[in-house]
């Protein structure tokens, strides 16, 4: 074990399967000589070359499109979006060729494309948001949410080994912040599969990304009142552990679903309208949702501060159903 | 750089130079045969209310499809469209299948999960469609840049029309196989219609191939309705892509001769237009020179054509027969196992 940042746990497990699996490679916009925006890919067109490490012109529909036709021909390959938000421009890729190609020809299409996701950095309403659950819609693919540098290497393993199309939205807010244990041997982290973040008796948080250390912070507050609270991390969308987060709500009949993305349409929803379908007789209050507003990403500080859940608003929320 | 149009080919001598024995041509006419012959009967089954939803064809094309196709080597790859059914059976897809494909049979390449022409063997090297037309462009080119990672002498042809022309995957594909110089070959079936666009509407230069230039590779503009011109044109890009030379755009002029669909009875095209183009019909205009060129007699003619219709008189049945898709295994397949990867190009 070694303690890592989540970014440098993503940029070890991406280098680790290059190395093993030549059919790996990795292409997108500055991921080559300048080793991405986030420097995810730093040093890595000196170990693989040039064609193996691709600078690829201002196309997300070609990076995408691209990948998809490697696929098909045997490849492995790992597109980099500069910004989540930039795949609105490849959704017809994902969408309409990837994600359906399986189903009806016959042709699974391996791909993962990295999306460095989330809000926290004044980055405005084009380089924070968090479009997880507008895929999380789209049979055929796969969703992915890191929230520790542990998962984060071992999430996008087997995103990059697993036959489908995988999106993998790591968290910008998590990329420097977030620091912890990571195996140094190579491992694949099971997709639908939720990790226990924190266990407690008497209220549940379901959440995802960098959301869980919102939701830890505020279960700490909490714990002053004598209040326990279990912190469910759902690791990935698609799939999701549909077994753990019932488990919890019967255990503690009070959830409280979380999530950075907006509101109307969010993945919070369904697992709502899941606990509310299979779980209603368990619980002691109704399924609470905290998400952002429905309105874009704001730019200016204090307008992006009441767009993402702060600590606050969790405590709060947690306050309300402790009391119900 | 500068755009070429292409030059008929003349003599058998030329023809041989090209590549093609005189069974390779009576090969191509049988497949020009084959393929308005599946599209004319499919026509009759959708009268028959025998085809759900839409149908269309590629009536007008057939030289164009089955001439880029007979230039493509057997590890080559392709993203053919609804007018290019040609290239299909030139690669070999048996046409009782695509019969069970129109009808929404289990048998099908896509089981009744997808119509029309929305389909492809994978095993014979060509990918499936979308209907969002060239959006097929960028995945020809990610097949070519997979050949080119691993070093592979195989070539990788995109198909697209002149209205697909007007859409940003067009030039997303294009532009990053010029900047790559990737072996892939970029084919306009340029029938001058997008539904009941004209070609004045969907562009403003005087030939879609003039884009190539701006992309930094070679583009030539071809009779569609010739076939030698048209697999000489192909062979040409293709095995210069093969030999490292980068793209090429061919545009393919022909008309398309039927509506867009089944349901379009075409009444915006000039009627002048389809009676000029009908005197430079694919089949016919080819059938008229084996007869000139290659000493085609009366009786070979007849064979081909016999052959050609029991062959696709038996597919039929053979279709009919088979039977329509479990809506119990609906949700099977939305994603993919491993075991899935076991196919010729995943390994």
């Amino acid at each position: 074990m070694s303690e890592k940042t989540y970014l440098q746990a993503i940029s070890d497990g991406l280098r680790e399967e290059m190395r093993r699996d030549q059919r790996v490679f990795v292409i997108g916009e500055d991921v080559g000589v300048y080793g991405g925006a986030f420097k995810v890919t730093l040093g890595f067109q000196e170990e693989f070359g040039a064609w193996r490490v691709i600078d690829a012109p201002l196309s997300e529909t070609a990076i995408v499109g691209g990948c998809t036709g490697a696929a098909i021909m045997g490849m492995r390959p790992v597109a980099e979006m500069q910004f989540a938000d930039f795949i609105s421009c490849a959704w017809d890729q994902l969408v309409t060729v990837a994600a359906k190609q399986r189903w009806r020809a016959g042709t699974p299409v391996p791909i993962t494309v990295r999306l460095p996701s989330g809000g926290g950095f004044s980055g405005g309403p084009f380089h924070s948001q968090n479009p997880e659950s507008s895929f999380a819609h789209i049979p055929g693919l796969k969703v992915i949410c890191p929230a520790t540098p542990e998962d984060a290497k071992g999430l996008l393993a087997s995103a990059i080994q697993d036959p489908n199309p995988c999106l993998y939205f790591e968290h910008k807010h998590l990329y420097r912040r977030i620091k912890a244990e990571v195996p140094d041997e190579r491992y694949e982290t099971p997709f639908g599969k939720a990790r226990v973040h924190q266990e407690g008796d008497d209220l549940t948080v379901i959440t995802w990304g960098a959301m869980v250390y919102t939701a830890e912070e505020a279960a700490a507050q909490l714990d002053g009142d004598g209040v326990s609270v279990e912190i469910l991390d759902l690791r990935t969308l698609i799939p999701w552990d549909k077994q753990a987060v019932l488990e919890s709500a019967r255990k503690t009949s009070k959830v409280l679903v979380l999530h950075e993305d907006t509101h109307t349409g969010g993945f919070g929803g369904e697992i709502a309208a899941t606990i509310a379908e299979e779980a209603f007789e368990d619980l002691d209050a109704p399924v609470k949702r905290i998400t952002a507003p429905d309105s874009p990403v704001p730019f200016s500080p204090p307008l992006e501060k009441a767009f993402i859940p702060q600590v606050d608003d969790v405590v709060a929320g947690l306050r309300d159903l402790a009391e119900y | 750089m500068a755009i070429r149009e292409a030059e008929p080919l003349g003599s058998l001598s030329e023809v041989r130079e090209a590549g093609l024995d005189r069974e390779d041509l009576l090969g191509i006419y049988r497949n020009m045969l084959v393929t308005r012959g599946i599209e004319e009967r499919g026509h009759i089954l959708y009268k028959q209310g025998k085809i759900p939803g839409s149908f269309y064809t590629g009536r007008g094309n057939e030289a164009s499809s089955v001439g880029v196709a007979t230039a493509l080597g057997p590890d080559d790859v392709g993203t053919p469209l609804h007018r290019d059914m040609g290239v299909h059976v030139t690669r070999g897809v048996e046409p009782w299948r695509i019969f069970a494909q129109y009808m929404g049979r289990y048998d099908g390449p896509t089981h009744g999960r997808d119509g029309n022409v929305h389909m492809a063997d994978a095993n014979l090297g060509l990918i499936a469609m979308v209907s969002h037309l060239p959006a097929m462009l960028p995945v020809a080119v990610g097949c070519a840049l997979a050949f080119r990672i691993r070093g592979q002498d195989r070539v990788a042809v995109g198909w697209y029309g002149e209205g697909a022309s007007a859409r940003g995957d067009t030039h997303e594909a294009m532009n990053f196989a010029g900047v790559r110089r990737l072996p892939v070959v970029f084919v306009c079936d340029n029938n001058q219609w997008a539904y009941s666009t004209p070609t004045h509407l969907e562009y403003a230069c005087e030939h879609l191939a003039d884009r190539a230039q701006g992309y930094g590779f070679d583009g030539v503009v071809v009779d569609g309705t010739d076939v030698l011109a048209v697999y000489r044109e192909a062979k040409r890009a293709i095995e210069k892509a093969r030999n490292g030379g980068g793209p090429t755009l061919i545009e393919s002029l022909t008309l398309r001769m039927e509506g867009h669909a089944v349901h379009d009875d075409a009444f915006y095209v000039p009627k002048e237009m389809f009676e000029q183009w009908a005197k430079s019909d694919p089949i016919e205009r080819f059938r008229t020179w084996l007869q000139e060129h290659a000493e085609l007699t009366g009786d070979e003619e007849d064979g081909i054509t016999a052959g050609v219709k029991k062959l696709l008189n038996d597919a039929l049945s053979r279709a009919e027969e088979s039977p329509l898709p479990d809506p119990a295994k609906l949700t099977e397949g939305v994603f993919a196992t491993q075991e899935d990867l076991d196919t010729p190009h995943h390994k």
